[in-house]
């Protein structure tokens, strides 16, 4: 029997699974950024009407899931499987959201790739015809990562350049068979990432930690498909703020398959205006490429404006424990090649 | 499969990691702690001298005044959401004064209130000050038997 296979780590998906809705719920400062205008929701404070920064987390996960649902054309119990994750402890934001939707729940953890390990499996768990409808969700929010991962919010640290602004935010997409509304893009295939590691242990640098996964499976997705840079309209990666961005480009031509400063962008860099917002290096968190995708990208590419991209989302594996106890950070990239639906 | 794809050896990339990380700036950075640093200590001086002068304290009671005052001020900034933009600011300037040690005990007691009164504030109010505490005391301790065994 034949596998949907090529190369190493390539996995074709023949029946194209098609991206039939997205949503994207942000906060106030993402909706102050350049991309503002084209998220379904900007909430205008941090705890968005609840009483804490989890609980708040929680409600833009929902309401951005609940938003795609509705924009499909469908209803929670249309839906077959719910894949996602979040940044917190125990993926509380996704299993606490799964709790109130009442669908089958894949929690998901990838840290801020999570969104392309979930659209990954989800693509595949379509191809396969196992299920014909999924949800695929990822969110972060900068309060409740900031008091996980470093200080209380009023405590007067300074931050590095290197370092990164967590996002506010949910992106959701429905990915179905059979599309009951005019799809935003196809699923064509998906490279599921290594685990790589090249000794960066300074977790202000995130990005340097991601770079070398990012070029990892770009390579593997390039040599499975003979495929190169130039043969994509975009290659979007999703956050790995300027410092990541250039290191990666840098990899890149060392490893003599050059990615072209043109076709590169990083959800990071696009999220924020890092001179006004005050976002050092750019954004991260798992609402960052979730977010981008859905309110810039998948339009994009339901307009035709782009026609193939590859969305590689990266994350950075470590906890505060393993920080402290000094080991490097792995990182890892998950990417999809989405195709537009126009001709 | 061939586990290195990306033909490179960690030495080159922390080379390379180092080429493409922007330092901190460091003389602004140095700039805005001496001018901020420098004007909460000039203030420290105005507490002392105003409760030498016109509280009639004397010096040692004038120094106690002082910090309380300042203890008080940067709590105060804290809880309205100020201090943290000043420390962002200025860094150590904010911090070395000991504006930065009320700031470290009420930034967590803030935070972490939602977890309840004993397993969040409470166990939480020595997250950041912890570790200057236990080794500040741990040194006067060694250094006052260093001085009572050697030089009393």
């Amino acid at each position: 029997m034949p596998l949907k296979r090529t190369g190493l780590q390539t996995i074709e998906l023949p029946l194209r699974p098609a991206v039939c809705a997205s949503a994207a719920f942000v906060g106030k400062k993402e909706g102050e950024g350049p991309l503002g205008a084209l998220f379904d929701h900007v909430a205008q404070d941090e705890l968005y009407g609840q009483d804490t920064f989890e609980l708040a987390e929680k409600r833009l996960y929902l309401d951005a899931i609940r938003k795609a649902i509705l924009k499909g054309g469908l209803k929670p119990e249309n839906v077959q499987f719910l894949l996602g994750g979040d940044l917190l402890n125990q993926i509380i934001t996704a299993s606490f959201s799964a709790r109130e939707l009442g669908i089958p729940f894949i929690g998901l953890y990838g840290a801020c790739s999570t969104m392309a390990e979930s659209l990954c499996l989800g693509g595949m768990l379509l191809d396969g015809e196992h299920a014909s409808t999924v949800v695929c969700a990822a969110s972060s929010h900068f309060c409740t990562a900031e008091r996980q991962y470093r200080y209380p919010l009023e405590f007067g640290a300074q931050r590095p350049p290197t370092a990164q602004w967590t996002v506010t935010g949910a992106g959701a997409a429905v990915l179905s068979l059979a599309p009951s509304v005019p799809p935003q893009a196809h699923v064509v295939r998906v490279c599921m990432g290594r685990v790589v590691d090249l000794g960066v242990t300074d977790a202000n640098n995130m990005g340097a930690a991601m770079a070398p996964a990012a070029a990892d499976t770009l390579l593997a997705l390039m040599a499975d498909t003979h495929t190169r840079p130039a043969d994509y309209d975009l290659i979007v990666t999703g956050d790995l703020g300027q410092v990541g961005r250039d290191l990666l480009l840098q990899l890149m031509r060392e490893q003599r398959m050059p990615l072209e400063e043109r076709l590169h962008r990083d959800c990071g860099l696009m999220i924020y205006d890092r001179e006004r917002q005050d976002a050092h290096a750019g954004g991260s968190g798992c609402g960052c490429s979730a977010s981008v995708l859905c309110a810039s990208l998948l339009p994009a590419l339901q307009r035709g404006e782009l026609r193939r991209i590859i969305f590689m989302a990266t994350g950075a594996l470590m906890s505060v424990t393993s920080s402290q106890q000094g080991e490097t950070i792995p990182g890892i990239a998950h990417a999809v090649v989405l195709e537009s639906p126009k001709p | 499969m061939d586990k290195q794809r990306v033909h490179t050896n960690p030495q080159h990339y922390s080379w390379l990691t180092e080429q493409l990380s922007p330092p901190s700036p460091l003389g602004a950075g140095l700039g805005r702690a001496f001018w901020v640093g420098g004007l909460i200590c000039v203030l420290g001086q105005a507490i002392a001298d105003a409760g030498v002068h016109w509280l009639d304290m004397n010096a040692r009671a004038a120094s106690s005044l002082t910090s309380i005052t300042l203890v008080f001020l940067t709590a105060l900034l804290t809880g309205v959401g100020v201090f943290d933009k000043l420390g962002k600011y200025a860094g150590a300037g904010s911090f070395v004064p000991i504006t930065g040690f009320a700031n470290a005990m009420v930034s967590p007691a803030l935070e972490f209130r939602r977890e309840g009164l004993v397993l969040g504030l409470g166990a939480k109010l020595f997250s950041i000050a912890g570790p200057v505490l236990v080794y500040g005391i741990g040194a006067s301790v060694l250094v006052g038997m260093i001085y009572a065994l050697f030089f009393h």
